[in-house]
């Protein structure tokens, strides 16, 4: 009997997994985060979440259109889609339209497709586009609502995407309901004018045990999402790890120092997007490095800068930042990290 | 028991074994016409000694050697030779081989050889010549003269290590011979171990083979030298460097071997043919082959004569099943595929396995590379595959180099986990054959080059040479005016001189 006269290359199995269900499974992870989050702080952020998934999409398709590139096989691969989930969620719950767009825009189309696509983008695109807004909106970006239990008024749905297309608040609701700052920011603005943080947390009802009401169930609830994508092996624990222990060690060296100027490291923990980074966004494999040793001291940078910026930066919080950062030395890092090949004594080659 | 190690990555596959284990190691009929082809092994091929329409008895030598690397080929039955063509060969590059085509006389008769004794009186170059003239080559595979292995260089071996660990999904063929016939085994590793004058041998099988290890052990007691050891089931365990890391903890320098660590490790099936080369002076005629897969009915192994055209086998194994479409020779981890089934079973051939379209990737869709890097955990070599992707794709040789791939096993782990589904190991192949490709061109370049640097020097030298000759010729030239002058001079004075004795003048001018 014949067969194809077609070469066919071992190995000669069928493949254990792909890409399309590395991105549903990282998706299906963040589920529980942004329930939560969505329960904290109103139905703004599935508005967010939205908007940037169809904007998106769109582009995506539209620049493969351009590219000549296959359109559905390559939306399918879930990257688009994980990128706006993303990104929506680092913005504030009631953004408007324009400036989610601008951002999704910006992150898919001159961050990730103007290298190339997926794979060939040297910075994360989510990050990228929101370090975009923030640098060109810092207005926008910094307005951020209560979590919904300190808040005297909030919105429904209808009313959310009412109020992110044309920018009219509800009758009950004034501007200054939305503006507030976040946890972290209140923290550093207060120290900066030389209060102390046990004066500063007794003022603000927004503070909690681990750091901010709401923060800290967001956080953990992503950490729940984090741990399982761990469990499944579908992310590298070497990259949470080595920023959480990094930010956990600096933080806990400077509040021993003086807990009354430097925020706990338990509260760093838990406040801002630091579950959310660790496992979510510096995990990113495209952009992050790719050697065992490498993510390790790739993780353990952000966490450094995280903090950085945290304590003496001029940004409410500093993981994209640190995640751009870290993009820029990850070539560098992979360089110098690789591993000790089998049947070479010290150094390869 | 001794301690076990591990080596890095590697993965866990289904093992698909118990399919071709159910019924016994059957000997398949002599086929209608052997197919033998010249080269079954490593090294030069054996050079054809027979001619169209000779007899040959089973067992004849048919393709000599006279190269170190490379392995004669036998009458694998008695019959008339009736050609001798070029197919094509079970091999990744399909190029035709000389292939000696016998029809065989069903009287399967034998060349008349002596039995050896008592081995332990050989010399052990004696024992390594005779194993060369045997044919014999490694049966995992790899198909490298078994000689040479056996051949110690001046090392004290102490390990001899069996490998039985078969760890590729589907193959069978060592675990039903290591079942049925363990006395062979043994009875090779003795010849081996004398060979090779080595301390201790240790057959390695993986775990999910309780019938084989125990059916060793109970033969293993009474010798003190020799070991059943068990190890993990994990893919590539039964790789050379990988098996000696599992078993000694100890990794063999790159680029070097076995032997640089005093050890020696050799299939189990190659231990039972020495066996048959040295107690029964049968050279390699036949093999134990798995004929496996969802694409053939009934699924077992088989001892047949090499140059079985495979598809003799299908048919003895029920023949394919409709839905049969993809035929391969060795695992389906490093095997290659076969575009028809009039290929000769050959020295190497462990395994024919037929596929389905649920067995293999099919035309799965390519997508970038996310550098998940799942590719660098599973490496048994700890390479960093996704880099060397990049590096082949841009063909960047000489980074490919320093990231050493040339350490690459092409085990497959990396491509079997790559969530893109890119084919990995066929991109390092590539990469190796330009980086050969490109040391081939060099040394032409040099070669080019040093010939035109010799021209250079050879023309100036024949230049200079010239110039030294036309320099004497004039010198001589000019010598040549300063003796015409004197004969002048000499013919003026005899002139000068017959003038006064009165002489005729002409004739002595021109004589002169």
């Amino acid at each position: 009997m014949e067969f194809s006269q077609q070469q066919h290359y071992s190995p000669q199995t069928p493949a254990q997994a792909s890409v399309s269900r590395v991105m549903l499974n990282v998706i299906l992870a963040l589920i529980p985060g942004i329930a939560v989050y969505i329960h904290y702080f109103g139905w703004g952020v599935l508005v967010n979440i939205v908007l940037a998934s169809i904007i998106a999409l769109l582009a995506e398709g539209l620049i493969l259109a351009i590219r000549r590139r296959p359109v559905v096989t390559t939306l399918l691969d879930g990257s688009a889609l994980l990128t706006a989930i993303l990104l929506a969620l680092a913005l504030p719950s009631h953004t408007a339209w324009w400036v989610t767009a601008v951002g999704i825009i910006f992150a898919i189309i001159i961050a990730k497709q103007l290298y190339g696509g997926l794979g060939l983008n040297p910075f994360n695109p989510a990050m990228t586009g929101y370090v975009v807004l923030l640098i060109s909106f810092p207005l926008e970006m910094t307005r951020w609502n209560p979590p919904l239990e300190l808040a005297e008024q909030s919105m429904n749905l209808l009313e959310a995407f009412r109020y992110s297309f044309t920018g009219f608040l509800p009758q009950r609701m004034d501007v200054d309901m939305i503006s507030l700052a976040t946890p972290l920011d209140l923290a550093r603005g207060r120290l900066d004018m030389g209060f102390n943080l046990s004066v500063i947390k007794s003022e603000y009802s927004i503070f909690s045990n681990l750091s901010g009401k709401g923060t800290e169930w967001i956080n953990i609830a992503f950490l729940g999402g984090g741990l399982w994508l761990l469990y499944r092996r579908l992310i590298d624990w070497r990259i949470p790890a080595g920023l959480l222990s990094s930010m956990l060690l600096i933080s806990a060296v400077f509040w021993l120092i003086n807990s009354e100027l430097y925020l706990s490291p338990v509260f760093h923990m838990f406040a801002g997007a630091t579950m959310l980074g660790a496992f979510f966004i510096a995990t990113d494999p495209v952009t992050a490095s790719t050697t065992p040793v490498g993510r390790l001291i790739f993780g353990a940078g952000c966490g450094l800068i995280i903090y950085i910026i945290r304590s003496w930066g001029g940004y409410p919080d500093g993981v994209a930042f640190a995640v751009l950062l870290m993009n820029l030395s990850a070539p560098l890092i992979d360089h110098f990290s690789q591993p000790r090949i089998t049947g070479y004594r010290g150094r390869n080659s | 028991m001794s301690n076990l190690y591990k080596f890095p990555g590697g993965i866990k596959l289904p093992g698909h074994k118990a399919m071709s284990t159910s019924q016994p190691i059957r000997k398949a009929p002599i086929p209608d016409r052997l197919f033998v082809p010249l080269r079954q092994h490593i090294g030069s091929a054996a050079e054809c000694i027979v001619e169209k329409g000779q007899r040959v008895l089973k067992g004849q030598m048919i393709g000599r050697v006279s190269d170190y690397v490379a392995a004669p080929v036998h009458a694998p039955s008695s019959g008339t030779v009736i050609d001798i063509q070029k197919f094509p060969a079970a091999h990744a590059s399909s190029l035709p081989s000389d292939v000696i085509i016998i029809e065989p006389d069903g009287k399967d008769e034998w060349i008349e050889n002596e039995p050896i004794a008592d081995i332990t009186e050989l010399d052990q170059s004696e024992l390594r010549n005779m194993i060369r003239i045997a044919g014999i080559v490694g049966l995992g595979g790899a198909a490298f003269p078994t000689f040479i292995k056996l051949n110690p260089a001046g090392h004290q071996i102490s390990k001899l290590i069996l490998n039985g660990a078969e760890c590729e999904p589907y193959i069978s063929c060592d675990d039903m011979l290591m079942r049925e016939r363990p006395h062979e085994i043994i009875d090779g590793a003795k010849i081996m171990r004398h060979a090779l004058n080595a301390e201790q041998v240790i057959i390695a099988i993986e775990d999910n083979k309780p019938e084989a290890i125990s059916s060793l052990q109970s033969l293993a007691d009474e010798y003190d030298w020799l070991d059943i050891q068990g190890i993990p089931v994990i893919y590539p365990t039964g790789g050379e460097r990988q098996l000696i890391k599992v078993l000694t903890g100890r990794d063999v320098p790159s680029q070097g071997l076995p032997l640089d660590l005093d050890m020696v490790v050799s299939n189990v099936a190659t231990a039972a043919a020495v066996h048959h080369a040295i107690d029964h002076q049968q050279p390699l005629i036949s093999r134990i082959i798995t004929v496996t897969g969802s694409g053939v009915r009934s699924p077992q192994n088989f001892e047949a004569l090499i140059g079985t055209p495979m598809s003799d086998l299908i048919e003895l194994a029920g023949g394919y099943t409709e839905d049969a479409d993809r035929l391969v020779v060795g695992g389906p981890m490093m095997g290659i595929t076969l575009k028809t089934d009039a290929t000769p079973v050959v020295k190497a051939s462990n395994c024919l396995l037929v596929q389905t379209p649920g067995d293999h990737a099919g035309e799965a869709i390519i997508r970038p590379c996310i550098r998940c890097g799942e590719c660098v955990k599973v490496c048994p070599v700890k390479l960093l595959p996704q880099q060397l992707y990049w590096f082949s794709q841009a063909k960047y040789l000489d980074d490919l180099q320093s990231h050493n791939l040339f350490d690459c096993i092409e085990c497959g782990c990396c491509t079997v986990v790559c969530p893109s589904h890119i084919p990995l190991v066929q991109y390092f192949r590539f990469g190796k054959s330009e980086i050969w490709k490109k040391q081939q061109e060099t040394l032409k370049a040099d070669r080019a080059r040093e010939r035109a640097e010799a021209k250079t020097v050879r023309l100036e030298r024949i230049k200079a040479e010239k110039k030294a000759q036309h320099a004497a010729r004039a010198k001589k030239t000019a010598a040549g005016k300063d003796r015409k002058k004197e004969i002048e001079a000499a013919v003026a004075r005899t002139k000068a001189k017959k003038a006064d004795n009165t002489g005729s003048t002409e004739n002595v001018t021109d004589n002169a």
